[in-house]
C-alpha cells in the first residue's frame, strides 16, 4: 500500500468530524434545551424556538433541527467515501462505496425499468435519509421520523413525481383516468389516489412512533418493577432500576435498528413501486413517436415549400 | 358535573382508541395468509425463493395499511385527541 500524503489524512479527518460534528451538536442543543422532567414521558417533539412571521409563528421543531444535521451528516459521509476516489480501488471505503452505488442502480433498474434507471440516485437518497434518521434513535435522540411532518413531507415530494409521470402520457389522458371505469367513480378515484401520500407517511410515522412507544412503557414497566421486587436494598441500590440494563437493549435491537432499516427499504420500495406503475409507458411512447412524425411532417412541409 | 363531563372525555378516548385497534387483526391475518402460501411456493419452487419473498413483502406491506391506519388513529386518540377535547370544554362551559 502507498504512503499517502499528510494532506489527504488532514482532509479525510476534517471530513469525518463533519460528518460527527452535527450529531454532537445536536445532543448538546437538546441536553440544553430539554426542561427537566421527573419520570418518563412520551412527548412529541420539542419546540425550539419560534420564528414570528406575519401570518403565523413558525415552530421550529426537534425534529426539523435533527433531521437537517442527518443530511449534512450523509453528505460529508458520502464525500468521506468517495475521497481520493481512483480507476483501480485501492481503498476500502471505495470498494463499499461501489457497493452501494452497484446495489442501488441495479434494484432501482429491477423494479422501475430501463427507462427510469436514472432514479438510483433519489432513491438512494430516500433510503439513506429515512435510515439515518431512524437510527438517530440509537444516540438518544429525537428519531424525525417519529414525526409526522418530516414524513409527510416525503410523501408530498413522491406525490408530485408520480402526478408528474402520470401527466406524461398527455393531460386529457391522465384527466380521463379518473373516470373509469364509470364517471360517476370518480371521486372514489381521487380519493384512492390521495391515499397514496397519506399511507405512505402514516406507514412509516406509525411504525417508528409505536417502536418508541412501546420500547418508553416497556422501560417505565421495568422501573416500577425493580422498585417492587428489589425495593428492600438498603439507600441508593433501592432506588436504581436494575431491571432496567439489558433487556431494553434487545427490543431497541427490533424496534429501532431492524424496524428502522426495513420501513427505509419499504418506503423506497413503494416510491419505486408508485412511479413505475402509475406511468403510462405505452402511451408515453406512442404520444412521442406521433410528435416525432408531426414534427418531421412539418420540416418536410417547410422543406418543400422552399 | 364538570368531573362526569372529563372523566366521559377520558374514558371515551381510552375505550375509542381500544376499539381502533380491532383493525389489527385484518392485516394479522390477511399478512398470514400472504406467508402461508409464499412459504408453500418457495417449498414446490425453491429456486424461485427471491423472487416469491419480494412479491411477498410488497403485499404484506399493502395489507398493512389498514391495520397502521387503525394505529395512528389510537396513538391520537391517546395523546392528541384528551387535550384537545378538554380545551373545548373549557372554552364551552367551564371558565
Amino acid at each position: 500500500m502507498k504512503q499517502r500524503s499528510r494532506r489527504f489524512i488532514a482532509v479525510d479527518v476534517l471530513l469525518l468530524v463533519g460528518a460527527i460534528l452535527p450529531l454532537v451538536a445536536i445532543l448538546v442543543l437538546k441536553a440544553l434545551i430539554t426542561p427537566p422532567t421527573n419520570g418518563i414521558e412520551i412527548t412529541g417533539a420539542l419546540v425550539y424556538f419560534t420564528f414570528p412571521t406575519p401570518i403565523q409563528p413558525l415552530p421550529v421543531t426537534e425534529a426539523q433541527v435533527n433531521s437537517l444535521a442527518v443530511i449534512i451528516t450523509i453528505l460529508f459521509l458520502c464525500l468521506y467515501m468517495t475521497h481520493g476516489i481512483a480507476a483501480m480501488p485501492s481503498t476500502k471505503r471505495q470498494l463499499i462505496a461501489e457497493w452501494i452505488v452497484e446495489k442501488c442502480c441495479s434494484m432501482v433498474h429491477n423494479n422501475m425499468g430501463e427507462y427510469f434507471g436514472g432514479f438510483a440516485p433519489f432513491i438512494a437518497a430516500i433510503m439513506g435519509l429515512s435510515a439515518f434518521s431512524s437510527l438517530l434513535s440509537l444516540l438518544g435522540l429525537f428519531p424525525p421520523t417519529s414525526d409526522m411532518n418530516i414524513v409527510a413531507g416525503w410523501a408530498i415530494l413522491v406525490f408530485g413525481l408520480i402526478t408528474y409521470y402520470k401527466f406524461k402520457a398527455g393531460p386529457l389522458k391522465y384527466l380521463k383516468s379518473f373516470a373509469e371505469p364509470v364517471p360517476f367513480l370518480a371521486p372514489m378515484n381521487i380519493i384512492s389516489e390521495v391515499a397514496t401520500p397519506v399511507s405512505m407517511a402514516f406507514r412509516h410515522y406509525g411504525n417508528i412512533l409505536s417502536g418508541s412507544i412501546i420500547s418508553v412503557l416497556i422501560a417505565a414497566a421495568l422501573g416500577g418493577l425493580s422498585k417492587l421486587v428489589l425495593g428492600w436494598l438498603p439507600g441508593v441500590l433501592g432506588d436504581f432500576p436494575f431491571l432496567r440494563i439489558g433487556i431494553p437493549a434487545v427490543l431497541s435491537l427490533y424496534f429501532d435498528i431492524f424496524s428502522g432499516l426495513l420501513q427505509a427499504f419499504i418506503f423506497a420500495t413503494l416510491t419505486m413501486m408508485y412511479i413505475a406503475g402509475g406511468f403510462p409507458q405505452e402511451a408515453y411512447e406512442k404520444r412521442r413517436a406521433r410528435r416525432r412524425e408531426k414534427k418531421k411532417a412539418k420540416e418536410q412541409a417547410k422543406t418543400e415549400s422552399v | 358535573m364538570l368531573e362526569l363531563a372529563l372523566g366521559i372525555i377520558l374514558g371515551g378516548c381510552a375505550v375509542g382508541a381500544g376499539l381502533a385497534m380491532i383493525a389489527g387483526i385484518g392485516p394479522g391475518i390477511g399478512e398470514g395468509n400472504a406467508v402461508a402460501k409464499a412459504c408453500e411456493a418457495i417449498g414446490r419452487q425453491p429456486e424461485s425463493k427471491g423472487d416469491v419473498t419480494s412479491t411477498m413483502i410488497t403485499g404484506c406491506i399493502i395489507a398493512e395499511t389498514t391495520g397502521l391506519y387503525g394505529l395512528v388513529i389510537a396513538i391520537l386518540l391517546i395523546f392528541v385527541a384528551p387535550r384537545q377535547f378538554v380545551n373545548i370544554l373549557m372554552e364551552n362551559i367551564g371558565k
